[in-house]
């Protein structure tokens, strides 16, 4: 696992059009966008085998942000069995719309829909606020929400937030695991040392239980 | 047929463009998408779900105390009070900027933000640039959206991992003491509730 998309701390350089208001920059990137909403819904795949599946991707690198969305889309209805390859090769016979298909007038609706990760099996939490743990000294294989930056690295919990649907294991069609979740806050000079900008400053992310043990 | 090392999405022309034109025809072929909801997406993001709903946030919590109170309390239920709910919208936090304190949001292992109040992250948040430097150096990044961190503030990054989403409340703008909600509301931009800009000016 080359772990291409985590590049948090990495170097880089100017950030673009940081005033830009067009949503859309071409019809393909709003379809790519659509496409996606609307795939997602065939409930052939979940949002962390959806990530998972750009992560993945062999070009993630030079591929543009929505070529990124496509191609995974692409790979997952291959993998998941919703198109074969010669389907996705263009020889597609002519069917009606599937009774799962995402309709016009229920678009509103889907999109408005509320359907929490949160559950209610799980764990007990093993943290509470203001303790302090390590986070694992590397993140796992497959996909994995810890990012490299703030592996093996000493935190505090702020706050907690239930039990998550933990994404490893969803992603992976092997169950959701809910796991406790917490929101973990490092300091800036615990995970850049002296590169850090203002040692005081502070950094926080969203871990599952797993990805942390009590120092 | 591809190789066994090719992916399946190589079978699609390789120009966005027209890839993007032949997954579309694949899919309605198929029966699995219908083109009326495709344009009722693009609509959805493009003209409905966007900043403005989340700067009518930010105006009524600067308006009134109690549902500031409840913003920071919880802000899935008080966003929610204002009809903002849905798809990555489900687990939010409001963080407040104060003298003390200036938060930014970030994503840096994908593109993870609040749709229901912010829409579809502008190209920026996506960009590799903004998703490596923003935890590393936020404060050179803020200097270049012309941010000035005050004297004495702290800078607080949230980097977005899991399905909680991240509100910046910003301060209210010096001077805007007169001013109504809908007047308040146009004084929030998109960047002020990322963190990369502050609220006003008036």
């Amino acid at each position: 696992m080359t772990r291409a998309h985590d590049l948090g701390g990495r170097d880089a350089g100017a950030i673009p059009e940081k005033e830009d208001a067009v949503i859309f920059h071409a019809d393909w990137h709003a379809k790519a966008l659509a496409m996606n909403l609307a795939c997602g819904a065939l409930g052939a795949w979940n949002i962390d085998a959806s990530r998972f599946a750009r992560e993945q991707l062999k070009d993630y690198a030079t591929l543009s942000y929505y070529e990124k969305w496509m191609a995974a889309l692409a790979n997952l209805l291959v993998e998941r069995g919703v198109l074969s390859e010669a389907e996705l090769a263009g020889n597609v016979a002519r069917a009606p719309l599937s009774p799962k298909a995402l309709r016009a007038a229920a678009v509103p609706a889907a999109m408005r829909k509320v359907i929490p990760y949160t559950r209610p099996d799980g764990p007990a939490p093993q943290f509470k606020t203001g303790d302090r743990v390590r986070t694992l000294p590397a993140p796992g294989p497959g996909h994995c929400r810890l990012p490299a930056y703030a592996a093996g690295r000493v935190g505090t919990i702020i706050s907690s937030h239930g039990n998550h649907v933990l994404p490893n294991s969803n992603a992976r069609f092997k169950g959701e695991n809910p796991q406790p979740l917490y929101t973990v806050e490092f300091t800036a000079t615990e995970l850049w040392g002296n590169e850090a900008e203002a040692g005081d400053d502070t950094i926080s992310l969203d871990l599952w239980q797993p990805y942390m043990r009590p120092l | 047929m591809p190789h066994d090392h090719t992916e399946p999405h190589s079978l699609l022309p390789s120009e966005p463009e027209l890839r993007a034109r032949a997954l579309e025809t694949i899919l309605v072929q198929k029966g699995l998408v219908d083109p009326a909801a495709l344009n009722a997406l693009i609509d959805t993001y493009q003209n409905d779900i966007g900043p403005q709903n989340g700067a009518r946030v930010v105006a009524r919590a600067w308006v009134d105390p109690a549902f500031k109170a409840r913003l920071l309390e919880d802000a899935t239920r008080a966003i929610a009070e204002l009809g903002f709910i849905g798809r990555q919208g489900e687990h939010m936090v409001a963080v407040e900027n104060t003298l003390e304190v200036h938060n930014m949001v970030v994503c840096t292992l994908c593109s993870c933000y609040p749709w229901p109040v912010l829409g579809i992250p502008p190209a920026w948040y996506k960009s590799d640039a903004y998703r490596a430097r923003a935890v590393k150096e936020p404060r050179a990044v803020l200097a270049e959206f012309g941010v000035a961190v005050l004297e004495g503030q702290k800078v607080r990054v949230w980097d977005s991992s899991a399905e909680v989403r991240y509100l910046v409340l910003p301060m209210r703008p010096e001077g805007s003491e007169g001013l109504e909600e809908d007047a308040l509301a146009a004084l929030v931009s998109r960047n002020a509730m990322i963190g990369t800009a502050l609220a006003g000016p008036l």
